[in-house]
């Protein structure tokens, strides 16, 4: 390796992306991209620039308009040794595919006796606050972590989107890999080599030892953010980032809470039946007695997410949001007097 | 063309044995169904065997095969062992699917049947992916690999019919899609459900050729399926096949089919193609009276044999439940059983 590819260096969620895609094409001719608008436009979000031209169109497969379709025949070609990596425009059109993937995708290995694996890579990415409206600023990923046969894993940072991504174009099950629109502009350092993440583990991306964040793709950052003005405040919270939502690290979560005693779950999905309720659950078996007030939640209102910029913005959890509710726990925890 | 549809003596008898092996499975199933040694969903191949036997007469071992859900017949044809099928159906850890499909959810790899499907319409984008694979591996010619993709008549009304079809078109796949039509899906028929009930012709949408054939006629199945997986083939074109079959008896084991007229029951009886094969045989001097009960017997014998491979079987455990829960092993995999704790703590 040359000195230049030693060096960590500092590039966008997209970058670490579309540098990870070419890398492992490179790597394993088995590995196909597959999806709308991913080759001669570049992708709508340009995941895939550049790579038309350096894999053929063979490689990186243009579809028609027809997620049910292409995401079956990436099941498909997965089961004749293809590693297929879709990807689906947004979030919201995978509902289209919904068929393939929960009652094919996941059930092929086990339902076939473990004869056959689906080794198949969903890219797409949720996310509201784009004044996209109620179709298009989804966060369904609680509708993938629920299926047992799925791994889903959403990464909140460059080096992260990077070594789940290896992770999961290597791993042999179909892999639901969330990204977010908000994500894709951030920038952060990644690591050079190629070392895959583990799916199934969540990462203390911040140490601390009033209370515990417990958080996922983008609200990580926003958790981030939170934490470290409020250590400047002499309030050390520390953050988990989830990074696996299917399978859960629920010993990760609950020696966090055990250690600080309290907890927000903040999430950009709606609240009920959310990511932060599965927490809530886990945390009342692995953490009940160590808790000193009940789980807070920080989620989205629940509504379809409106047009308008006041709307939309209010509907979003925020940094504001956190704050406040951290606040309000620590002052019922008497943390302050 | 003439010279596979006129097939040797030898070879219609052996078309025979096979269709025979498939309805006297087919009746066992029935019966064992009705001793609760079988649950869940059953759907038989009964009225047919000539379609299903002149299909996988024509597949080669190196083709692939997706179904729908009235697979058993395929699989016995695929080459799958007649006691592990039964297997499966009682739910066996010797089955094909080691228990965990069941009737609908048959699968062999080393056959290179890659599933029954019991959602309507679910084989369609696999089987279209599997051809798509196809085609990074080698070249297209006489002896490429081919993929068939089975369905029924309903399930050309379904969405991914459609985007599938119009996916093998644009990219040139090597797939024969071969729709059973036995008139019904369910209680409802071709007509009332499907806009063009001719339905070889909803491949002009995609320019996708289109041929119906008497799927009572085993060796005119065999002589359209050839040819459409030999255009797949040697010039990588998707195709689409039409077989006109009748189902003799309900939609499944338990559905005593009366919205069915007795003009339609009757129609679907004189169609039967078992007896028809059997009086063929005998009247242009093929085989004996007795030779033909012969068969039968063997037959009979065969899945005899069959069910008591299934019932020495043994039940899976439920230790072995989360068994091929994922392929590649990963940590904090759920494996609680109903009421007992998810969080395991050091
Ligand atoms: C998506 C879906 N909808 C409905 C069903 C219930 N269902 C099972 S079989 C069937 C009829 C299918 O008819 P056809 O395609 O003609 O096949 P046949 O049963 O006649 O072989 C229906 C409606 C299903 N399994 N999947
Ligand atoms: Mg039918």
């Amino acid at each position: 390796m040359s000195a230049e590819a030693d060096k960590t260096k500092l590039v966008t969620y997209r970058q670490a992306l579309n540098d990870t895609l070419r890398s492992e094409m490179s790597r394993d001719e088995k590995v196909i991209l597959l999806g709308e608008e991913i080759g001669i436009f570049e992708g709508s979000y340009k995941i895939t620039a550049g790579l038309l031209s350096e894999f053929g169109p063979e490689r990186v497969r243009d579809t028609p308009i027809a997620e049910e379709g292409f995401v079956g025949a990436a099941i498909g070609a997965a089961m004749l040794g293809m590693r297929p990596v879709v990807e689906i425009m947004t979030l919201n059109f995978s509902l289209i595919a919904i068929d393939q993937i929960v009652n094919h995708a996941a059930k092929i290995y086990g339902m076939f006796g473990g004869q056959q694996s689906v080794p198949l890579v969903i890219r797409m990415p949720g996310g509201g606050g784009q004044q996209l409206a109620a179709t298009h600023s989804q966060n369904l990923e609680v509708w993938y972590a629920h299926v047992p046969g799925l791994k889903v894993v959403a990464p909140s940072t460059p080096a992260d989107a990077k070594a789940l991504l290896l992770a999961a174009i290597r791993d042999d099950d179909p892999v639901i890999f969330l990204e977010n629109l908000a994500l894709y502009n951030t920038k952060g350092e990644v690591p050079p080599g190629d070392t895959p993440g583990e799916i199934g583990r969540a990462a203390v991306v911040k140490e601390g030892t009033d209370l515990s964040v417990i958080t996922y793709s983008r609200a990580t950052t926003i958790a981030v953010e939170v934490a470290r003005q409020m250590a400047q405040e002499g309030i050390s919270v520390e953050v988990v980032d989830l990074r696996s939502l299917r399978p859960l690290d629920r010993p990760t979560i609950c020696a966090s809470v055990r250690k600080t005693g309290r907890a927000v779950v903040l999430e950009d999905d709606w609240l009920s039946y959310g990511i932060g309720a599965e927490i809530s659950a886990t945390l009342m078996e692995g953490a009940f007695d160590y808790l000193d007030a009940p789980v807070r939640r920080v989620a989205a209102a629940e509504v379809p997410l409106p047009y308008a910029k006041p709307l939309e913005r209010r509907a979003l959890p925020d940094a504001v949001d956190l704050r406040r509710v951290i606040l309000e726990l620590l002052d019922d925890t008497s943390f302050r007097s | 063309m003439n010279e596979s549809r006129t097939a040797d003596a030898g070879a219609l008898v052996e078309f025979y044995r096979r269709m025979v092996l498939i309805r006297k499975f087919e009746l066992t199933a029935d019966q064992m169904y009705k001793r609760a040694k079988i649950g869940g969903y059953c759907h038989l191949n009964l009225g047919e065997e000539a379609s299903v036997v002149g299909l996988m007469d024509a597949l080669r071992p190196t083709d692939y095969l997706f179904t729908n859900y009235r697979d058993h017949g395929y699989a016995l044809m695929r080459g799958m062992d007649t006691g592990k099928v039964m297997a499966e159906l009682f739910g066996k850890t010797t089955g094909v699917s080691k228990g965990r499909g069941g009737s609908m959810h048959m699968f062999d790899t080393s056959t290179r049947m890659l599933g029954g499907y019991g959602i309507v319409g679910g084989q369609i984008p696999p089987a279209t992916g599997a051809a798509l694979a196809l085609t990074y591996r080698g070249a297209p010619g006489p002896d490429a690999e081919a993929v068939m993709c089975q369905m029924g008549d309903g399930t050309t009304n379904i969405g991914a019919f459609h985007e599938s079809l119009n996916l093998a078109a644009v990219w040139s796949l090597p797939i024969v899609y071969v729709v059973i039509n036995n008139r019904l899906g369910m209680g409802t028929t071709v007509e009332k459900a499907a806009g063009e009930p001719e339905l070889y012709k909803r491949g002009a949408s995609y320019r996708i050729p289109g041929v119906r054939a008497d799927g009572d006629d085993v060796l005119a199945v065999r002589q359209a399926v050839t040819d459409a997986l030999d255009q797949a083939r040697t010039q990588r074109r998707p195709a689409l096949l039409e077989l006109m079959s009748y189902r003799l008896r309900g939609h499944s084991v338990v559905d005593p089919a009366r919205y069915r007229s007795a003009a339609d029951v009757e129609t679907a009886q004189e169609a039967d193609p078992v007896p028809a094969l059997r009086a063929q045989l005998i009247a242009d001097g093929t085989l004996t009276e007795k030779q033909a009960d012969a068969i039968e017997t063997e037959m009979e014998e065969q899945v005899a044999a069959a069910v008591a491979f299934a019932d020495a079987g043994p039940d899976p455990t439920p230790d072995q439940l989360f068994d091929y829960a994922y392929a590649t092993p990963v940590p904090n995999a759920p494996t609680a059983l109903p009421g007992e704790r998810m969080v395991v703590l050091p």
